[in-house]
């Protein structure tokens, strides 16, 4: 971790929001075969070091269960990381699992990991907000969160 | 109470997922309007049996009530689990794990995982679990269970608001009972000597054991009054020591030893016995009559933490306004005057207006019915 992004963090802390309490909640999620972790492990730790509360589902999860998670935890961001290449299976499962329990609506969804450019209009159309392929700064992605947060 | 809030309310007695998950997250940010929602969901609430599992890191707590809500669900139950993590000192940002470990029930919406984290509030963590508890209650869960490291008095105070607590013991942790001992051993209604088939589980049995006859030899711990007991029955009929303890235990429904259960949670040994003492437990405490005992004096710290963080929000409100506590921390800083001599000054006034809140009013209120 830099020491710039802790100043940043420390800086705004609990910028977002209106309660006192109030605190950005994320799911980093990691659907279907793909055993590639590390950046969701990296992604987990910069996003608790920004001040964020995560919850990390662990591998090889189910769009049903991420879908669960999502709703119980009732989190602002789900960030969904994908490697294998099913993310256009994968991803709408989980909008539509989302729009059954009318969560779709105020959750930001973010793709990350390799996704063609060929492929990124369809998922921008299911809903995901962003999609941050390899790459992209750990500051890019904090700030776009920051910024792109539900508001509730 | 706003529309909004009122439409959620009736959302989550209906049994809406959703609505559960954004009530306990206004729970958690003490968003605006959550007290009359708390207020609105106490009615509903009582029917579940709330139990709190803690232990040192690694102990397997998560694995264990994993265990615990699938065998809860073969027989029928509904389960809330509220699992709380650490938050950093620092930034407030946390990991929460604990769900992972959570998978044998995953897929089944009728397991209601939330994952919690300290987020640094002084005591307030304590209100907003026994609070998220409520809304799990008021949402009709048959068994309620709060999952927390047990490090020190915060932990404490989140697991007493469970009616049963289990405080799991890891095999090879001889010399850290001796440490515990003054802390989260005393709470536990029922031990579990987890990881039970590695080496080392039966000396830790043998350990726990010792220390809760010891407890109801001198008559301290959770076995209350017990040891006094014991004296009687061994001076009336000459028996020893071990058989007045087995007769008490047996006679004395005043009195609960905590048992002492084996599991292996990853394969789900024990388990059963387990759940079978949590039950014994919940029985005990009705039939003793402690329960209510126990239920009055929960809602007493409650609403002393509630008076406790509402003053001390009204006096950071005046602080605030009046320019807020750097410039009086700097007068202490050059020596001008002292934390104390401010605090008395501060508080003087507010000592002055205490004849005025009528708190016998409110009493006579309920004196009456």
């Amino acid at each position: 971790m830099s020491s710039e992004q802790d100043e940043e963090s420390q800086s705004q802390p609990q910028s977002h929001g209106q309660g006192e309490g109030r605190s950005i909640r994320c799911l980093v999620a990691k659907v279907g075969l793909d055993g590639h972790d590390r950046g969701a492990h990296v992604i987990s730790r910069a996003f608790r070091d920004a001040g964020f509360e995560v919850i990390y589902s662990g591998l090889h999860k189910a769009p049903d269960e991420i879908v669960q998670a999502a709703v119980q935890e009732d989190v602002d961001v789900l960030g969904i990381s994908i490697l294998s290449g099913a993310h256009d299976t994968l991803v709408p499962k989980i909008m539509d699992g989302l729009e059954e329990y009318g969560a779709r609506e105020d959750t930001l969804v973010l793709v990350g990991g390799v996704i063609p450019e060929e492929d990124r209009p369809e998922l921008k159309e299911e809903g995901v907000a962003a999609i941050f392929g390899p790459g992209t700064s750990i500051e890019e992605t904090i700030e776009f969160v920051r910024e792109n947060a539900p508001e509730r | 109470m706003n529309a909004d809030d009122q439409d959620l309310l009736d959302a989550l007695l209906e049994g809406h997922h959703r609505a559960l998950a954004r009530i306990i997250s206004k729970i958690e940010n003490r968003a605006p309007g959550y007290r009359d929602l708390v207020s609105e969901l106490y009615a509903h609430t009582g029917n579940a049996d709330v139990i709190g599992i803690t232990g040192s890191p690694g102990a397997g707590k998560s694995t264990l009530v994993d265990k615990l809500a699938e065998t809860y669900r073969e027989r029928g139950e509904t389960v809330g689990i509220i699992a709380i993590d650490p938050s950093s000192p620092f930034t407030g940002g946390a990991v929460l794990g604990d769900r992972i470990r959570m998978a044998s029930t995953i897929g089944d919406m009728d397991v209601f995982v939330r994952s919690m984290s300290a987020r640094g509030t002084l005591g307030g963590l304590s209100t907003a679990t026994a609070d998220a508890v409520k809304a799990m209650d008021a949402f009709g869960k048959d068994k309620i269970i709060i999952e927390t490291v047990g490090a020190g008095q915060n932990e404490v105070d989140i697991v007493r608001t469970a009616d049963t607590v289990a405080v799991l013991v890891p095999p090879g942790s001889g010399d850290s009972v001796q440490t515990l001992k003054a802390g989260i051993l005393e709470i536990a209604d029922v031990f579990v000597v987890n990881k039970a088939d590695r080496d080392g589980a039966d000396r830790t049995v043998q350990e726990l054991q010792e220390m809760l006859h010891i407890g109801a030899d001198v008559g301290f711990g959770g076995s209350g009054h017990h040891g006094a007991d014991a004296m009687a029955d061994t001076a009336g009929d000459g028996t020893d020591d071990t058989d007045a303890e087995t007769d008490t235990d047996a006679d004395d429904p005043d009195d609960w030893m905590p048992p002492i259960v084996e599991t292996v949670a990853t394969k789900g040994t024990g388990v059963d016995t387990f759940i079978d003492e949590l039950a014994a437990h919940k029985s005990f405490l009705v039939d003793s009559g402690t329960h209510a005992e126990k239920v009055r004096q929960r809602y007493a710290e409650e609403i002393r933490t509630l008076l406790r963080e509402d003053v001390n929000a009204l006096l950071e409100g005046e602080l605030e306004s009046a320019g807020g506590v750097d410039e009086l921390a700097e007068a202490v800083r050059t020596g001008e005057t002292d934390p104390y001599a401010i605090a008395n000054d501060v508080l003087t006034p507010v000592a002055d207006c205490l004849s005025e809140a009528d708190i016998e009013a409110v009493q006579a209120e309920f004196d009456s019915e």
